[in-house]
C-alpha cells in the first residue's frame, strides 16, 4: 500500500465507462499490518479478475472517523462494493481469495 | 418493614446520578462513574427505556451529553418512540447534547475473508463521544454483534477491548443485554462488565403484570438488594425504593381534628397527630367512609389539600353519599383542595398502584391522604405483597409528614381486632367501628383501639350518622354493657322519669313547709285574738272596780259630812283614797 489516500488502478487505455463498472472502497484504520495486507490482497485480486474495470478508494477512519457511519462500518478492514449494485461488504484482510470472489460476486474465470 | 437506610458510599467510588426516580436511591447515588453498567432482562422489560432515560436525564439535568449507539432500532424509530415520553431527541441532538448512532448489522450482507477486528466500531464510538464531549454512553444491545459476526473468539476479545476502551474514555456506560436461559445475558456479557449489573424483570402473576428491578451486583458500593417494583408511564421510568426508607421521619406534635368534635375529645381532646397514620376498620356499613369524609371535610375547611384514593366508589358516588350526611365535598373539589383518584384495584398490579399513588402525591402535595379501602387492594395481589406495599406507602407518607387515613373492611365472622392485611402494627391510631347487636337492633359503636402517644378515651361510644353528619352520643351503661339504640332510648326515658319524680318530691316538701307555716301562723293569730279578748275583759273589770271604789269614797265622804265629825279632805288621788281606806 502506497498510502492511505486514494489509489487508482492503473489504466490500460480501456474505455472510461468500464472504469466505473467496479467501484470498491476499502476502509482501514491507519497503516496496520492488517490494513496493508488487505490492500495488497485487494489489488492482487482486482488485477487478476477485474483488470482495467475497477477503481479502489481507501478510506482511513483514523483520519476521517465520521465516514464510518455512512457505510455502517464496524469491522476493519472492510471492503465495500459500491458498484455494481447491490452493495456488498467483505470484512477481513481478504486473505481468502475465494471468499472475496464470492463476496464481490465475481465469477472466477473458468 | 423498612431496611436500614442506604448510606452514600465514601468518596472512593464516584457515582453518576441517573436522574431516574428511585434508581439513585437504590444504588446509593447512581451508577458507577466512568465505568460500564450492564442492564439485562427479558424482551420488553424496559432496558432501552432505562438506558435512554439515563442519557436524557444526564444531558438535561446534569449537563452530561450522551451517545446512544443502537444496534436494534433506527434513530428515527427511537426518536419517534421516545417522543411519546416527552423526550425530544432531535432537539437534543441539535443542541449537541445527544448523538444517536444506529449500527446496522446484516449477516447476509457481510462476507468474511481473513482476519478482522472491530476497530471500526471503536472509531465510530470514539468519534461520537468526542464530537459532543459525551460523558455517558449507551450500547443497546451490543449482543446483536453476535448475530452479525460468527467468530466468537474475535468477538469476545473485541468486547473485552471495548469495555476497556470505554473505561479509558472515562464515560459512564450502560450496556444492555438480553436475558439468557440460565445466565443473566444470552452471551455472557456479565463476564466483561464486572462493576454493576442491574436486572429487570417483567412478571405476570394472576394476569397482572409487574415490573421489577434488582441490582444484582455493584462492586465497591452498598446497594439495595431487593427486587424493587418499577413503572413505565408517560413520564418515563420510576423505581420504587420504598423499603430503603428508614424509620427516622420527624414526628410532629401538632394535632389535626378528626372532623367529629366528640371524637377529638376522645383523642386527648385534640384529634390525631399530624403526619400519623390512622386506620379505621369495621364491618360493612359501619360508616368508615363517612369517618374519612369528615376528616377530609375538616381538613379542607382549614384550607389543607386532600387526596382521596377510592378503590370502591366513583367520585360522584362518594360526593352524593356524603351529601346525605350533610357534607358537601364538591365545593372542595371545585376549589382544588380535594382530589379524588378512583381506580379499580384490579386495574393494574399493586406496584403500579403504589407508583401511581406516589406520583399523584408528589404532584398534588396533599396534607392528608385517604385510602378507601385498603382491603380492596388484596384483590390485586397476595396478602404479603399488600402488606409490604402498604408499609412502603405509609413509610412514604410519614416521611412526607402527610396524615393518612386508611379504611379497612373487616370481613364478617373474623376477629374484629384483626385487619385482613395485618397492617395494624404500622398504624398510629386505630379506630374500630363495630356493630353492636342487642334488643333486636344493630347499632354503630366506635372505640379507639389504640392511639400512640396520647391519652385516649377507653369508652365504647355509640355513633350515628345523621343529616348533620356523624355524631357520637352519650354513653349509657346498663347491666349488659353499653346501651345503644332502643336500649339507650329506654334508659334515657327512665332517667328522665326519675328526674321528674325527684323534682316532684322536692316541690311537695316545699309545699309542706308552706302549709306548716300557714298553720302556725293561724295558731298565732288565734292566740292573739283570745289574748285580746281576755285583755278586754280584764280591763273592763278594772274599770268596774275603780268605779266601785270611787262610789265607796263618795259614800264615806257623804257620811262624814252628814255626821260633821271631821274635817273632810277633798278626795284627791288614789293614795289618799287608799290611805283613807286603810284607815277605815
Amino acid at each position: 500500500m502506497t498510502g492511505p489516500a486514494k489509489a487508482r488502478a492503473p489504466r490500460k487505455g480501456k474505455a472510461a465507462d468500464a472504469e466505473k463498472a467496479w467501484q470498491l472502497r476499502l476502509y482501514v484504520a491507519g497503516q496496520t499490518p492488517k490494513s496493508l495486507t488487505a490492500f495488497a490482497n485487494l489489488k492482487r485480486i482486482c488485477e487478476e479478475y477485474l483488470e482495467g474495470k475497477y477503481r479502489i478508494e481507501v478510506i482511513d477512519l483514523m483520519v476521517n472517523p465520521q465516514l464510518a457511519k455512512g457505510d455502517q462500518i464496524l469491522a476493519l478492514p472492510t471492503l465495500v462494493r459500491r458498484l455494481p449494485d447491490p452493495m456488498k461488504k467483505i470484512i477481513g484482510d481478504l486473505s481468502n481469495t475465494e471468499r472475496v470472489l464470492v463476496g464481490l460476486d465475481i465469477k472466477p474465470l473458468a | 418493614m423498612a431496611k436500614p437506610k442506604l448510606k452514600p458510599a465514601l468518596e472512593i467510588l464516584l457515582k453518576c446520578p441517573t436522574g431516574i426516580k428511585g434508581l439513585d436511591e437504590v444504588t446509593g447515588g447512581g451508577l458507577p462513574k466512568g465505568r460500564p453498567t450492564l442492564v439485562c432482562g427479558g424482551t420488553g422489560c424496559g432496558k432501552t427505556l432505562l438506558a435512554m432515560e439515563f442519557l436524557v436525564r444526564g444531558a438535561t439535568e446534569y449537563d452530561e451529553p450522551g451517545v446512544f449507539m443502537s444496534f436494534e432500532e433506527r434513530s428515527e424509530e427511537l426518536t419517534k418512540n421516545f417522543a411519546s415520553l416527552g423526550f425530544d431527541l432531535d432537539e437534543m441532538a441539535a443542541r449537541d447534547k445527544l448523538v444517536l448512532d444506529y449500527v446496522h448489522i446484516d449477516r447476509s450482507e457481510i462476507e468474511v475473508s481473513g482476519e478482522y477486528d472491530l476497530q471500526g466500531l471503536f472509531i465510530r464510538l470514539g468519534h461520537a463521544i468526542e464530537s459532543i464531549g459525551a460523558k455517558r454512553v449507551v450500547l443497546d444491545t451490543i449482543e446483536t454483534l453476535f448475530s452479525g459476526f460468527t467468530d466468537e473468539v474475535i468477538l469476545r476479545a473485541e468486547l473485552k477491548r471495548l469495555f476497556g476502551f470505554l473505561k479509558e474514555k472515562g464515560v459512564s456506560a450502560v450496556i444492555t443485554g438480553e436475558q439468557g436461559e440460565r445466565s443473566l445475558t444470552r452471551y455472557g456479557l456479565e463476564e466483561y462488565v464486572a462493576d454493576c449489573v442491574i436486572f429487570l424483570n417483567h412478571k405476570v402473576d394472576q394476569q397482572i403484570a409487574t415490573r421489577r428491578l434488582r441490582v444484582v451486583k455493584y462492586r465497591g458500593s452498598a446497594h439495595g438488594t431487593n427486587e424493587y417494583p418499577f413503572l413505565i408511564d408517560e413520564q418515563g421510568f420510576s423505581v420504587m425504593p420504598i423499603s430503603s426508607i428508614g424509620l427516622d421521619h420527624a414526628a410532629s406534635s401538632e394535632r389535626v381534628s378528626s372532623g367529629i368534635p366528640r371524637l377529638d375529645t376522645m383523642l386527648g381532646a385534640k384529634g390525631y397527630y399530624r403526619g400519623s397514620s390512622v386506620l379505621v376498620t369495621g364491618t360493612a356499613g359501619t360508616g368508615k367512609s363517612s369517618m374519612a369524609a369528615h376528616f377530609v371535610d375538616a381538613a379542607c375547611r382549614r384550607g389543607e389539600r386532600c387526596l382521596y384514593f377510592a378503590f370502591e366508589e366513583s367520585r360522584n358516588q362518594i360526593i352524593r353519599n356524603m351529601r346525605s350526611i350533610g357534607l358537601d365535598l364538591e365545593q372542595w373539589v371545585n376549589k382544588g383542595l380535594l382530589e379524588f383518584r378512583n381506580s379499580r384495584p384490579t386495574l393494574y398490579g399493586l406496584e403500579m398502584h403504589l407508583v401511581t399513588m406516589h406520583k399523584a402525591i408528589e404532584r398534588f402535595q396533599p396534607a392528608i391522604v385517604v385510602v378507601d379501602p385498603i382491603s380492596n387492594l388484596i384483590a390485586a395481589a397476595s396478602d404479603m405483597e399488600v402488606k409490604s406495599m402498604l408499609s412502603r406507602l405509609i413509610d412514604f407518607l410519614k416521611m412526607k409528614g402527610i396524615t393518612a387515613l386508611c379504611t379497612d373492611l373487616t370481613s364478617a365472622g373474623g376477629s374484629l381486632e384483626r385487619t385482613d392485611v395485618g397492617i395494624s402494627s404500622l398504624m398510629d391510631t386505630w379506630l374500630l367501628l363495630q356493630v353492636l347487636e342487642g334488643s333486636g337492633e344493630r347499632n354503630r359503636g366506635l372505640y379507639i383501639l389504640k392511639s400512640r402517644g396520647m391519652e385516649h378515651s377507653n369508652q365504647v361510644r355509640e355513633y350515628r350518622l345523621t343529616d348533620n353528619g356523624a355524631t357520637l352520643l352519650d354513653v349509657y351503661v346498663g347491666s349488659g354493657g353499653v346501651l345503644t339504640g332502643a336500649g339507650r332510648v329506654a334508659q334515657e326515658s327512665r332517667e328522665k322519669a326519675e328526674t321528674l319524680e325527684r323534682n316532684l318530691e322536692i316541690e311537695r316538701k316545699q309545699r309542706d313547709i308552706e302549709r306548716k307555716k300557714a298553720v302556725i301562723e293561724a295558731q298565732i293569730a288565734a292566740l292573739r285574738t283570745s289574748f285580746e279578748a281576755e285583755k278586754e275583759d280584764l280591763e273592763r273589770a278594772i274599770a268596774r272596780e275603780t268605779l266601785h271604789q270611787k262610789a265607796l269614797v263618795e259614800e264615806t265622804l257623804e257620811m262624814a259630812r252628814s255626821r260633821k265629825s271631821d274635817a273632810v279632805a277633798p278626795p284627791k288621788g288614789n293614795s289618799a283614797k287608799a290611805g283613807k281606806r286603810g284607815r277605815k
